[in-house]
């Protein structure tokens, strides 16, 4: 061990002003705190003199703990759905996550490089220490995009992200949007057709010579992409073998989706790891189920053949799609999310109320959860505003009330 | 009447005194009065070095309230006026000696309002007393709402101030104080303790009994509910045992520089209480207690929350003089990825780590634990201070010199120590307590 701090020792002085590296001091900054805890002392005075062990670091990484789960099944459910849409009868568990394994890596990787090049970058040129944030979103990318998502376009969603969702606010800390959804509605907006629609949800092709690729014509939409598209009340929601998708089937997550969205099982499995570390709010998770299963009552008690996403039951509603992910993962980012207590309910709440809102209501986005985590991230402040100006009445009334006296 | 709080956190350290603990003396040869342990107090020096000087006898005097002093603790002469840089005061030294024949000031005949408050300022005990807002030494003119005496220290490793002060004075001591102060306010005196003070209630004064963690044993927290600070309230606040010296003085005529100290922490190695004068080196009270372990050590004058970090050789106690507290500094070791331990031995308010579950006593070091970033976590600050104060937003407004902002969020009613646990549990490991003392500095320049 020693003779990795020596080693880090010796090479420190390149990296310093005036060495023939410092234009990478900020990379050798960040590998070596993420090595040694650094040795900064408190102040002598004016400042407490022992701090609590957590710091940044651990806590981006509890987060990346527990998307874990998600991205383990997210491998497993690629290939699965893979085999399932070549009609296999057999599905060697290995296999599966080797195929699942080998479409993810590139998206990884990708996100990860582009990302992280770019704080690098920013970090040298503030002369700052690199920050963490980038450890969570650039995971959290390619689990909300589908799964053989063109490279190219997932680096420039990235860097669109990074660099004016985050870095132009001054980084980590300081985005209104969160940084990972920023790159979801990009990549939405700017390219649709690889990001709707029932082609793009089930991996096709062979990554790395590994496995068959898929016939061309080949489709198999996701259950919220099949209900935009039926009419009537009776909706049957049908997996790529003609299997029927019950309530159990959506949960468990074996059903076409984005990489690491479509099981609740696993992302409640997060949600328990973060609850657990106390790292994210219950407070914020809570009423996102709440508002999403209070909405989704009031849509579904007022059902009509003109919102075929209405006859769905609240609970299919959170089940579905991007709901669960969004509230367990996106909603509760601490930055981006109301910060006072009473500000975490309405915020949450309205998370809820409006992804499934736009959902039912609105034919052309099947899919709401992501709107409504930006929506929100928008209007967080306002609502802070509001509790910070109750606190600052209770006072000044006092004062008030004194002065009458 | 019975205050009761949930939040807060007590942080379990090793090397507490044990209760009913014996109080070993000290030999004191010299003792130094610093300024900065004053805020609010801008000094001006009133002797020079060689002068004969006797127990409080004036050392320094405040430049805009020329009435108000701090004085010797000891009879001898002085032996430095050390100065920083721009010839800034850093301390007042004064070295002991028998043979100097010098009276000291004496303070008799006090009846009225105006000659407590004389008595008070000349005496160097109004120093040790703090007024609310700014969290200043007060200013001797103005009317003053309520005192609140503080009996009972929630700080980590402290010592029952009932109980070391119990070889300092008497109840009288305590209730001729209390009968003093009640002239100058125009309310009442309040005394919170932390329930040691219930079958022996000090006469005159309203008895405050106070439960739970802390912050619950720091004076804002326990003013916020009897009766709030707003714009425009002065209330002036002082610990049980500046209690006692005012009460000693008044029955005496007298300044009384003795204090018990508790040596604690995890680096000492029999941690004790040990009687002592305001102001004495530190060495001379850590006798050889320091742990000869062979690592860095960090000696404060003080608690690990609100200390002083001294020189073990060089050093000496700093206001409030109750408490010297030794941890390792932790400069001299290498962890290898310190974030990703799950040794039971690290101290943290997060369930991330084991240690937060293990009922044990932890040896902390003086390392931040990580490197110091925006605000990101939202709550954290909220669960350390049980006030109606949402403590986010007073640090961005006053990161922001919002002056405006900073009245409504309630500056008026807080002091640094009050953010003292914020910044041991953030995550983001920002300096509050300075942010806090910044900001009332910058507020009481602008308005007055």
């Amino acid at each position: 061990m020693s003779k990795l701090r020596n080693y880090l020792d010796k090479i420190k002085p390149n990296f310093e002003p005036g060495g023939k590296l410092h234009a990478f001091r900020s990379v050798y900054d960040g590998f070596e705190t993420f090595l040694y805890t650094p040795r900064t002392t408190s102040a002598p005075s004016g400042a407490v003199h022992v701090h609590d062990s957590i710091d940044s670091k651990r806590t981006m990484i509890i987060v990346v703990l527990a998307l874990l789960p998600c991205f383990l099944f997210g491998m497993y459910n690629t290939g699965y759905q893979h085999w399932l849409a070549l009609g296999a009868a057999e599905f060697p568990f290995w296999s599966l996550m080797l195929y699942g394994f080998l479409t993810i890596l590139p998206r990884v990787a990708v996100s990860y490089i582009v990302g992280l090049s770019i704080e690098f970058a920013f970090a040298q040129k503030k002369g700052e220490e690199i920050q963490e944030g980038f450890l969570v979103t650039g995971l959290l990318v390619p689990m909300i995009c589908p799964a053989e998502i063109p490279l190219w376009m997932l680096a420039v969603a990235v860097a669109f992200a990074v660099v004016f969702a985050k870095e132009v606010f001054g980084g980590t800390g300081y985005n209104v949007l969160n940084v990972a959804l920023v790159t979801r509605a990009f990549l939405f907006f700017a390219y649709p057709a690889q990001m709707s629609g029932d082609k793009v949800y089930v991996a096709a092709n062979a990554p790395f010579g590994y496995g068959t690729s898929l016939p061309d014509g080949f489709s198999g939409a996701t259950p919220l992409g099949q209900i935009a598209t039926q009419s009537g009340s009776d909706i049957v929601l049908k997996g790529l073998d003609g299997g029927i998708i019950d309530t159990w089937q959506a949960f468990v997550g074996l059903i076409p989706g984005s990489f690491g969205e479509t099981s609740t099982l696993c992302i409640l499995i997060g949600g328990v790891l973060l609850l657990a570390a106390g790292i994210a709010s219950w407070r914020v998770m809570l009423s996102v189920f709440a508002g999403g299963l209070f909405m989704a009552w009031v849509a579904n008690t007022f059902a009509s053949p003109l919102y075929p996403a209405s006859y769905i039951s609240p609970v299919d509603q959170l089940l579905l799609g991007g709901f669960a992910f969004a509230a367990v993962f996106m909603a509760t980012d601490p930055v981006t999310a109301a910060r006072t207590m009473t500000g975490k309910y309405i915020y949450g709440f309205l998370i809820g109320v409006v992804a499934i809102l736009i959902r039912t209501y609105n034919n052309g986005y099947p899919e709401g959860a992501m709107l409504a985590v930006l929506l929100m991230n928008c209007f967080a402040p306002l609502i802070d505003y509001c509790v910070v100006q109750a606190n600052m009445r209770r006072r000044t009334k006092r004062l008030t009330a004194k002065a009458s006296r | 009447m019975k205050l009761k709080f949930r939040k807060g956190l007590n942080l379990s350290i090793k090397g507490g005194v044990p209760t009913g603990a014996a109080v070993s003396s000290a030999h004191v040869e010299c003792a130094a009065v610093c300024p900065d342990d004053f805020p609010g107090f801008m000094p001006k020096v009133a002797v020079k070095e060689g002068d004969a000087v006797a127990v409080g006898t004036p050392l320094l005097y405040d430049k805009r309230h020329p009435e108000v002093k701090l004085v010797s603790p000891l009879k001898g002469r002085v032996k430095a006026v050390v100065r920083g840089e721009r010839r800034k005061i850093e301390r007042v030294v004064v070295e002991a000696s028998d043979s100097v024949e010098v009276p000291s000031p004496k303070f008799s005949e006090i009846s009225d309002a105006a000659s407590v408050r004389k008595a008070l300022a000349e005496s160097g005990l109004l120093a040790f007393m703090r007024q609310r807002p700014y969290d200043i030494v007060p200013n001797p003119d103005e009317e003053v709402r309520d005192i609140f005496v503080t009996a009972l220290d929630t700080a980590p490793l402290a010592y029952p101030l009932t109980a070391s002060g119990a070889s300092l004075f008497e109840m009288a001591d305590y209730e001729s104080g209390v009968a003093a102060l009640s002239k100058i306010t125009i309310g009442k005196v309040y005394i919170c303790h932390g329930g040691d003070l219930a079958d022996r209630p000090v006469a005159g004064a309203e008895m405050v009994e106070v439960e739970g963690p802390h912050p619950s044993g720091n004076v804002s927290v326990q003013i916020a509910v009897i009766r709030p600070v707003d714009k425009g309230d002065v209330v002036w606040t002082l610990d049980f045992v500046t209690l006692g010296r005012i009460g000693r003085m008044m029955r005496t005529g007298f300044f009384s520089p003795a204090t018990v100290v508790a040596v604690v922490g995890p680096e000492v190695v029999l941690p004790g209480l040990v009687k002592t004068v305001v102001g004495a080196p530190v060495s001379s009270v850590m006798a050889d207690r320091i742990a000869h372990d062979g690592r860095h050590h960090r000696v404060i004058a003080g608690n690990v929350f609100t200390g002083t970090a001294v020189d073990g050789s060089t050093g000496f106690l700093h206001y409030p003089y109750r408490q010297i507290t030794v941890i390792a500094e932790g400069d001299d070791v290498d962890e290898f990825m310190g974030w990703a331990s799950f040794a039971p031995k690290k101290m943290s308010e997060s369930r991330s780590f084991p240690g937060h579950f293990i009922k044990r006593l932890f040896a902390p070091d003086a390392r931040l634990n990580g490197g110091r970033r925006a605000m990101i976590m939202s709550g954290e600050y909220d669960k350390t201070l049980p006030m109606d104060i949402l403590p986010e937003y007073l640090i961005k407004a006053i990161l922001s010199h919002n002056i405006e902002d900073m009245e409504k969020l309630g500056i008026y009613e807080i002091a640094p120590e009050d953010f003292a646990a914020a910044e041991y549990v953030d995550t983001s490991k920002l300096p509050l307590q300075q942010i806090v003392r910044d900001g009332l500095d910058y507020l009481r320049k602008e308005l007055e």
